[in-house]
């Protein structure tokens, strides 16, 4: 698996976001968020799309793997739980700190999985709301 | 705190972004674990690690972490140096372990770090 493509969709949201003139503090939430879930797709879903919507109300992002899927949510939003390989591991990932960090900067995580399927996380953040 | 402060107390070796010695910093990480330095977001941020790939500096490029410290040792590859040329983050590299290198820090006066209460 290649992870070194990982994280320029991230990098492309932050640039865009700050270009249209969002509060830092809240461009740096999505970001991580972004960039846990962008590595989770890499790492556990084998690849796979993420699809960024921005409207007047709020910003959406959609993360859709067709990977091995999670067999039980809670245990996966579980600090510190992770099913990440040592390789992953080297490179400072697979802490069990990722659906925690997106649950964390996000105003509402969704995910809906099923084993042998893949997984599907959406991240919604309320705009005008208090961050 | 200056970053030239920060690389006279580590004995730190620059190779990025000497020209913004200047720049101040008010809290420090110290953390091999990108998922970690992302569970503390703060703002003016010197990271120390020892990890050592490109990861490192997307991960400092996503939270606006403009100096990273390579603990224990450890040069910077010559893609890290691009990098951090492109990002404008400062690279530097001192001798001692992850352990001493936060010690001297927080021994020098630099006390802000993230807290959370265990879960």
């Amino acid at each position: 698996m290649d992870f070194s493509a990982a994280g320029k969709a991230s990098t492309e949201v932050k640039k865009l976001l700050s270009s249209i003139g969002f509060d830092s503090s809240l461009v740096k939430r999505v970001a991580v968020a972004m960039y846990e879930g962008e590595m989770n797709v890499a790492i556990h879903g084998g690849g796979g799309q993420a699809e960024v919507n921005l409207d007047p109300s709020q910003i959406k992002i959609r993360f859709i793997d067709h990977g091995p899927g999670i067999a039980d949510i809670d245990l996966a939003m579980t600090e510190g739980y992770s099913t990440a390989s040592e390789e992953v591991r080297s490179m400072g990932f697979g802490a069990g700190m990722g659906l925690p960090n997106m649950k964390r900067n996000a105003d509402v995580l969704e995910i809906s999985s099923a084993v042998n399927e893949g997984t599907t996380v959406t991240l919604l953040w309320r705009l005008g709301a208090v961050s | 705190m200056k970053v030239r402060e920060i690389a006279d107390i580590l004995d730190a070796a620059f190779f990025a972004g000497e020209e913004f010695a200047d720049l101040e910093v008010q809290a420090a990480c110290g953390a091999d674990l990108m998922s970690d330095v992302m569970a503390f977001v703060k703002e003016r941020v010197v990271l120390l690690t020892g990890l050592m790939n490109p990861q490192v500096l997307r991960t400092a490029d996503l939270l606006d972490i403009k100096v990273v410290v390579f603990v224990r040792g450890k040069k910077p590859t010559s893609d890290l140096v691009e990098i951090a040329k492109e990002t404008g983050t400062v690279l530097m590299s001192t001798k001692y372990s992850m352990f001493l290198a936060c010690g001297r820090l927080y021994e020098a006066g630099l006390r802000n770090g993230g807290v959370r209460e265990i879960a």
